[in-house]
């Protein structure tokens, strides 16, 4: 794997893989009593956010709390940021502070790049979303989700030969860059839809099938993933009202039902019920919403596990570190006493 | 500036033909010949070496007033005499807005007193940029500085009416309009060249109608009026096709090119490195080709730099917080050399007429373009063609460093610029 993890382009196949695997393994942690690995102990992760997001901020925090990291939550809203200091001077503190892993969420498309290249720290640095470019840990998350769906959560599958619908706003989505780039890699063959106003110019160079119909598509879907639609997009005519929105690219139990049987139904959240999808939908048991957020801890566990715990661990480590919860519930439990 | 000063230049590829020896006797050019005696005359030796016109730029910000932290009059005429020009247009994008003859005789002044290059300022067509109300064009034309180019560059005159009435207003004076051609809300937020990288990279598109449809329409209002228009950094293959049209009809329409449009493309953009943020945008390989293609052929009159100074702290930083430009006036002729010279599209002499003859028709520049002939002034530039080296921004004049060519190996070296006989820059360093 890279040293840092910007684009989901960054991911070879088995780099992805590898990922997954990880994620499987730490994800039995989850079902423990004590949710808790030593293995980032005296390693220090920034959440550095300049965009409000509540989800991931706290999904990040708590996979580096499980793996023992110290972990520094910095958000623009009422820090230096706001008083106007650069993303440079904002870096070099946090460089001068000794993280060794940075996640940051930007409003910039790049920012995480620029953080990563322009020589101002030396510390991994994690993409937890960046403008409308990318956001890897919630593809890698969605492909973990579907991989335990659609393949068993099988260790060393990827996605072949299954077909993923990706439905919305592809024009400002980083879901979707990086899902397309992600699922691909894994093998998955990805058709997005999209009224054409919200499809970039250059889409068609983009791994993908592109549809402007939804229900043409639907029968032909394993996996079927709704965008959050911005309500204010209407203002800006990317399309009419919300009513014809939702009348042509939302997801309600009629068109749901044209799904194969097997087909599930992905959303990244927050979800905007009665305008991309139905409470009905929304709230069945195709719906993986609650699935993804909790794939979202492991996943994003495994991503630090890998980054920081030492270069490429085998599969086997992966699993020793895992298993070796004897020792680290006996420990943690051992400081709770303390 | 003592007239009893005497240069001999000998041996120079006059406009890259065979050798010659050139005499400057004051402020002008004495003879032109074969084996010329120095009789006293300070003798520069410049065999191999190709002798142009001085050169011309319809297009810099030089900053001042308002943000000499990134440029000043003094700072730009200097980077621009290291370039080989002798004259410059300062665009009117300054603090104060250059919208009345209070500010743009000071921007005269100040060049006036650099010496190093003459500085032509340009006056803004409307008041503080705004596009709604014309400025007084007839005052900054009746002015000291005598404006002939009028530009709100950086914002496009987007209204019709105010574009048409510009043109029409104009004429009484011989002015010309140059517009930044950019349809406003086609460009609302945006960072880059709309296309397949735009696509990839998440960043708001640029896409070239926004440029077109201000160039049609411009072209249009031109014709209708019988006024001269001119199209600031051209930068799509749609937007020569369009020239190209226009003056196939006859119009009075002309256009510039700048540098880095004829060699860069929008796939430097994917390292995020805002130094190749730039308004317009760079564009594809294709535009890039076509550029190159209209400059060649005439159909793009001229090269103007767009010279846009901007202080480090603007660019070492996220794209998205990054101001927009790129210094050029230092690296201009390489960059044409080595886009258009080198790969056999223009020879000297029309790269004399691109950069120097053209522009300052254009501009009505007196006293420069003119040919290298004896009675003419002495506003000549020497280049070493031979020369290749990569550049190196900390070693520049101007006050700023934001150049996208950083360490890429360009050919051709300004050695010798003379301002009406007096050497601006001579073996290389600024005098």
């Amino acid at each position: 794997m890279k040293h840092h993890l910007i684009s989901a382009a960054d991911l070879t196949r088995d780099d992805a893989v590898l990922i997954l695997d990880t994620a499987e393994e730490l994800s039995r942690v989850a079902g423990r009593p004590i949710k808790k690995l030593p293995t980032l102990r005296g390693r220090t992760v920034v959440n550095l956010f300049f965009e409000d997001s509540t989800r991931t901020r706290i999904s990040f925090e708590a996979a580096a709390k499980r793996l023992s990291a110290d972990v520094i939550n910095f958000s623009a809203k009422g820090s230096s940021v706001s008083k106007g200091e650069s993303l440079k001077d904002t870096a070099l503190t946090l460089e001068a502070m000794g993280a060794d892993a940075v996640v940051i969420r930007h409003h910039d498309s790049g920012a995480p790049h620029r953080l990563a290249t322009s020589g101002w720290i030396g510390g991994h640095v994690v993409n937890a979303g960046d403008g409308t470019h990318e956001h890897p840990t919630q593809a890698l998350l969605d492909a973990f989700a579907l991989r335990r769906r659609l393949v068993a959560g099988e260790l060393g599958a990827d996605l072949t030969g299954r077909r993923v619908t990706i439905v919305g706003d592809i024009l400002h989505s980083r879901v979707a860059r990086s899902n397309v780039r992600l699922l691909t890699t894994l093998g998955a063959e990805v058709t997005v839809v999209a009224p054409p106003t919200l499809l970039p110019v250059g889409v068609e160079s983009w791994p993908c099938a592109v549809s402007y119909d939804l229900d043409a598509v639907l029968p032909d879907s394993d996996a079927v993933m709704m965008l959050r639609v911005q309500r204010e997009r209407m203002n800006a005519a990317f399309f009419p009202t919300e009513r014809e929105y939702a009348r042509r690219y939302g997801l309600d139990g009629e068109r749901m039902a044209r799904m194969p049987e097997h087909a599930v139904v992905m959303h990244p959240g927050p979800m905007n019920r009665g305008m991309e999808i139905t409470a009905e939908v929304a709230d069945s048991p195709r719906c993986t919403v609650v699935e993804q957020v909790s794939a979202g801890v492991s996943v994003r566990m495994a991503v630090l596990y890998l980054l920081l715990g030492g270069a490429g661990p085998t599969g086997d480590e992966a699993t020793a570190a895992a298993s070796s919860t004897a020792v680290t519930g006996a420990e943690a439990t051992r400081g709770k006493r303390a | 500036m003592s007239h009893t000063q005497r240069t001999l230049i000998r041996g120079a590829k006059v406009l890259g033909g065979p050798a010659r020896d050139v005499l400057i006797d004051g402020e002008t050019i004495a003879e032109v010949g074969a084996g010329l005696t120095a009789g006293g005359a300070t003798v520069v030796e410049a065999e191999g070496r190709v002798l142009l016109p001085g050169l011309v730029d319809l297009h810099t910000h030089l900053r001042e007033p308002g943000r000499e932290d990134s440029e000043t009059v003094l700072t730009g005429t200097r980077a621009a005499a290291s370039g080989g020009f002798t004259a410059v247009h300062a665009m009117a994008n300054t603090f104060p807005v250059a919208d009345t003859a209070g500010v743009v005789e000071q921007v005269w002044r100040l060049g006036l007193a650099s010496g190093y290059c003459d500085v032509r300022p340009v006056g803004a067509v409307t008041v503080g940029l705004g596009g709604r109300q014309l400025a007084e064009l007839g005052a900054m034309h009746d002015s000291a500085a005598g404006v002939v180019v009028f530009s709100d560059d950086g914002k496009c005159v987007d209204d019709a009416v105010i574009m048409r009435r510009a043109l029409e207003y104009v004429k009484a004076f011989d002015g010309v309009i140059a517009q930044h051609a950019q349809e406003p809300r086609l460009t609302e937020g945006a960072q880059m060249n709309e296309g397949v990288v735009s696509a990839e990279l998440g960043l708001a598109g640029w896409p070239a109608v926004a440029e077109e449809s201000i160039i049609a329409r411009d072209v249009l209002l031109a014709a209708h009026v019988g006024s001269r228009v001119h199209v600031c950094h051209l930068s799509t293959a749609g937007s020569v096709e369009l020239v190209r049209w226009a003056k196939s009809k006859g119009w009075q329409v002309t256009a510039e090119v700048t540098p880095h449009h004829l060699l860069l493309t929008d796939e430097l953009v994917r390292s995020y490195d805002p130094v190749y943020k730039v308004n317009p945008p760079l564009r594809t390989e294709r535009d890039v080709l076509a550029l190159r293609e209209a400059l060649a052929d005439g159909t793009i009159d001229c090269v103007a730099t767009d010279h846009a100074p901007h202080p480090h702290e603007d660019k070492d930083c996220e794209w998205g917080a990054a101001a927009m430009g790129m210094v050029g006036l230092e690296t201009a002729l390489s960059v044409v050399q080595h886009t258009m010279v080198d790969t056999g599209l223009l020879d000297w002499s029309q790269v004399a007429d691109r950069m120097s003859t053209r522009p300052a028709a254009i501009g009505r520049v007196a006293g420069h373009g003119r040919p290298v002939a004896p009675g003419e002034p002495a506003n000549l530039t020497l280049v070493d063609q031979d020369h290749r080296a990569p550049v190196d921004p900390a070693a520049f004049a101007s006050r700023s460093r934001n150049s996208p060519y950083r360490g890429l190996e360009l050919p051709g070296r300004v050695t010798d610029t003379w301002l009406r006989g007096r050497a601006t820059l001579r073996n290389g360093a600024l005098v």
